[in-house]
């Protein structure tokens, strides 16, 4: 009994929360023969949309400990070519919402969640993005690839394309009053 | 009347050159263009890759402030931040619970009348019947106009020509004199926001755009991105180490293209500033 509740519900939850309807879906392939990482991904997006379509709470597991949902460039593309217009990119920003709150990360994805959470720091301290600071934060935060980006700073200073200082919005309580009703609002 | 300008984060940082196309533009051809104060960060993909109503929030803000300091027009050339301000835009117009909601968190009104530009919308809009006229080094090569991702779609929302061959690029690219050529890559994704987080994977999305680029004969790619640029412009070497050859074609703002071609100089039009070399179009 409790599968045919489930079938009904991950479906019509993610209708709710997202307005995207995935029984539109007829597994056509457009989305994944016209994606850029589908073969780079656990699972390419025709395939996502199938797990979620059977309901189940297994697939949904999997959806969203899948790499799939974090390497989606938003890029467009398989919105522009689905014939029923399912809005996959929609769907993959409450996708991955869903996968920290529920702690289901992919392993493959931490370095992609670390530099978005040092792009938000950067954002959430000046206003505005600091590149030079992200990429310090980001290196610092996963050590990984430390030297490849560190090459390009003297490059980069020669071509002025690096600030020492970071550039700052003057309404700068403005902007962690809008990070304290949005983002750190959940994290609490 | 003055058109609002929001430069957003690369332009005042690694994709300086494009600020100085745009400016440099504007300035010959009288266009007077103001920045918006304060602005802050779109929150570009970060944002709503974590936080929905951050990744609406953002934006929000910054076009309330465009309204309260009263343009009715403003120029965004950061695809990026352009999809970014328009899709806002367009939820907010959509939704009344999620209007409030948004304005809420801002403290702000946001009435979602500013008009929102992207960079060739602007140059269509102000440029473009003059272009021929002030045309004095006609850019005689053969160009890959490159539009990515943000700039066509969702087309749902944006409204902005073909998804699939796009065309405004290279009308005006043509307008200057360049042969824009017919090529498979005009709208594929080049990694994007991967760049440091995935470079491996932007090395080969970005090294199929190059190599179709220069084996079709281009001169130049032609961008109006800052993401696309710093992707086809500074991760070259991975990109020449993922093909194993070494490509020598440059990536030009199509605000450097057209400034080169109404005469003004490579040093204002911040062509000194690239990675690869671009000497050999001017």
């Amino acid at each position: 009994m409790t599968q045919i509740k489930e079938t009904v519900d991950i479906p019509s939850f993610l209708q709710k929360k997202t307005g995207v309807d995935v029984y539109q879906c007829y597994q056509c392939g457009k989305c994944t023969a016209g994606c850029v990482l589908a073969e780079d991904m656990d699972y390419p997006p025709s395939y996502i949309l199938r797990f979620l379509q059977t309901g189940l709470e297994t697939d949904y597991k999997k959806v969203l400990s899948s790499n799939t949902i974090w390497m989606c460039l938003n890029c467009e593309n398989c919105i522009g070519r689905c014939p029923k217009e399912v809005d996959i990119p929609v769907l993959m920003d409450f996708l991955r919402q869903e996968s920290r709150e529920k702690k289901l990360v992919s392993p493959k994805a931490r370095q992609i969640i670390a530099f978005h959470q040092s792009f938000l720091d950067s954002v959430k301290h000046t206003g505005r993005l600091y590149e030079a600071g992200l990429v310090a934060d980001y290196k610092l935060r996963t050590k990984r690839h430390l030297w490849q980006d560190m090459k390009l700073v003297p490059k980069m200073l020669k071509r002025g394309k690096l600030s020492f200082l970071p550039e700052v919005v003057k309404d700068r309580k403005k902007i962690s009053d809008i990070f304290n009703h949005t983002i750190d609002k959940k994290l609490k | 009347m003055e058109i609002g300008f929001y430069p957003g984060c690369s332009l005042k940082g690694t994709s300086r050159e494009y600020n100085e196309s745009v400016l440099a533009l504007a300035k010959a051809f009288g266009i007077e263009i103001k920045e918006i104060e304060d602005w802050n960060c779109c929150g570009a993909t970060a944002a709503h890759s974590m936080d929905r109503k951050l990744s609406l929030a953002l934006p929000a803000r910054v076009l309330a402030l465009a309204e309260k300091q009263g343009f009715h027009e403003i120029v965004v050339p950061c695809a990026s931040c352009y999809n970014r301000l328009a899709v806002t835009q367009y939820k907010l117009s959509e939704d009344a619970g999620l209007k409030k909601d948004i304005t809420d968190s801002i403290k702000m009104p946001c009435s979602g009348k500013v008009k929102i530009l992207n960079v060739i919308q602007f140059l269509d809009s102000y440029i473009k019947d003059k272009i021929q006229k002030r045309t004095v080094h006609p850019f005689k090569y053969d160009v890959a106009c490159y539009y990515g991702c943000l700039l066509v779609r969702p087309h749902q929302i944006l409204q902005f020509d073909r998804t699939e061959d796009p065309q405004s690029m290279d009308e005006l690219m043509r307008m200057v004199g360049a042969n824009a050529i017919e090529w498979g890559y005009k709208t594929e994704c080049c990694g994007a926001g991967l760049s440091v987080s995935r470079t491996d994977l932007v090395a080969k999305l970005s090294g199929n755009i190059v190599k179709d680029a220069e084996d079709r004969g281009a001169k130049a790619i032609i961008v109006a991105c800052p993401m696309c640029h710093s992707n086809l412009d500074m991760r070259r070497p991975q990109i020449d180490e993922y093909l194993r050859e070494k490509t020598t074609i440059p990536v030009l703002y199509i605000t450097q293209a057209i400034g080169l071609a109404i005469g003004l100089s490579p040093e204002e039009l911040g062509l000194k500033r690239h990675f690869v070399e671009t000497s050999s179009i001017y």
